[in-house]
């Protein structure tokens, strides 16, 4: 397949940054999409050109660690999988792809399509945890009897990898569909229930001090997340949430 | 429970309260205003009614009212905030790929409302109001008879207005098509019954604003 790429080069924070066109020639439809940015790079080396910044990091779809919008959609047209599960037979001989960074004002940019998720991490010190003596008592979590259900949406929720597909997506750039899925995956259970009024108030004002944006329910973050995060969470989350605020 | 209103979650909550009530009061509406096509007597009676109880006047009317102003400012309020958290666009963007046309353009159906209903004041309500509290008319009667009626019919005799009144139901179908069921999602019900909700506000966001269309064609051509 030969390509036309128009990607995002921002040489750093501060820079404005704008879409530069590649071509790139033969690539095979058994490729997966950032192996073929690897083959792009390796050809702008070869001219002595700046490659083209990406994250990327375990390459099947567990780290959440890469992030592109891809023709108009996070980790592009395809659903349930990340940019590195992406592959190139979603694409036809001569197409155009578009390859931006994810865009929310709470991502800015570092360098061309590489974004500062941290605020993800601050979100998740916010209140994202529980709180165990590790100190050689350490209780057996299998201990403690859990309702099947419970235990199998919890751990739904917690198949979230924190990508940032879901604030990319929305129009709001909200940051919902994540804070919920970390808020359900304790609120469901025993060990999380203790905390849990300052675990949904201090990750719901962390969340908005970083500057997301408000949900609409649109429920795009839904459909582009790799995990199938369910927008339940997030119906889940808005309880959790009036409840800790009229105790709190 | 100070701060709820200046948390996000608080701020769609509130949005969602509102909505609520602002359907109830649209359905009340529409079954008050399709009593016109079946009967004007019952139509001028209950008119008469809702217009001159004091509950309804003094206190549900207000609340009506504020209930109107606060979902539309924070509708923009909520719109303007969103736009802060994306500083900059897409270059492409394949919104239609995971969610409605309807869910992406909220602020301008509801813009669109909110012009038909500031023409719908100046049609309906400002006149009432001047009738009944500047002039000091309560007795709902014009020659004798109930002005009502009359007053509903005489106002659909212009096509322009059948018109400029379809165009507004159609944009508030619109609106309802994604508000319905969003409202119930930011109160945090989402669950077996969800499915079955959504089936019902599809037919509530259509059905009520086709009613309306309905009504006003109705007495365009039987004027």
């Amino acid at each position: 397949m030969n390509l036309t790429l128009k990607i995002w080069r921002q040489k750093n924070a501060n820079d404005k940054g704008g879409l530069v066109d590649y071509k790139v020639t033969d690539v095979s439809p058994d490729m997966s999409f950032l192996e073929m940015l690897d083959v792009l790079n390796e050809d702008l080396i070869n001219k002595d050109e700046e490659p083209v910044a990406f994250d990327h990091d375990c390459r099947e779809g567990i780290c959440g660690m890469c992030s592109l919008y891809i023709n108009g959609e996070a980790h592009g047209p395809d659903r349930g999988i990340t940019t590195c599960q992406l592959h190139m037979r979603m694409f036809k001989d001569g197409d155009t792809i578009y390859i931006e960074p994810f865009r929310a004002a709470a991502f800015p940019v570092i360098k061309d399509l590489v974004v500062d998720r941290t605020s993800f991490d601050r979100i998740q010190h916010a209140g994202g945890f529980i709180s165990v003596n590790t100190s050689g008592n350490t209780i057996d979590a299998n201990a403690i009897p859990i309702n099947k259900h419970d235990a199998d949406t919890a751990f739904d929720s917690a198949t979230c990898i924190g990508c940032g597909a879901c604030v990319a997506s929305c129009k709001n750039s909200s940051a919902m569909l994540f804070v919920s899925a970390k808020v359900s995956q304790f609120a469901l259970l025993p060990q999380g229930k203790i905390e849990a009024t300052d675990r949904v108030l201090n990750m719901v004002k962390q969340m908005d001090e970083e500057g997301f944006g408000n949900c609409t329910n649109t429920g795009a973050c839904e459909v582009e997340c790799p995990k199938g995060i369910s927008l339940e969470n997030i119906a889940r989350m808005n309880r959790e949430y009036l409840k800790a605020s009229l105790k709190g | 429970m100070s701060g709820i209103l200046n948390s996000s979650i608080g701020r769609k909550f509130a949005m969602a309260l509102s909505a609520f009530f602002l359907m109830i009061f649209l359905l009340q509406h529409f079954v008050i205003n399709f009593t016109s096509i079946i009967s004007a007597d019952t139509f001028n009676e209950i008119s008469h009614f809702m217009g001159t109880f004091w509950l309804i006047q003094y206190v549900i009317q207000p609340i009506l009212i504020f209930g109107v102003i606060f979902h539309f400012i924070m509708g923009f309020v909520l719109e303007i905030k969103n736009k802060k958290a994306r500083n900059i666009n897409y270059a492409k963007n394949n919104g239609a790929a995971n969610s409605t046309w309807m869910s992406r353009n909220m602020i301008y159906s509801g813009l669109f409302i909110l012009i038909f209903l500031i023409i719908h004041f100046i049609d309906f309500w400002i006149p009432e109001i001047n009738t009944k509290y500047i002039v000091g008319d309560m007795s709902g009667m014009h020659n004798g008879e109930f002005r009502y009626f009359h007053e509903l019919q005489e106002k659909f005799v212009p096509i322009w207005r059948v018109a400029l009144y379809c165009i507004g139901f159609v944009f508030l179908a619109l609106h309802l098509l994604h508000g319905f069921n969003s409202a119930f999602q930011s109160v945090g019900a989402n669950n077996k019954y969800t499915k079955g909700l959504k089936g019902f506000g599809k037919a509530y966001a259509i059905l009520i604003p086709l009613g309306f269309i309905v009504i006003a064609l109705v007495h365009h051509f039987n004027h």
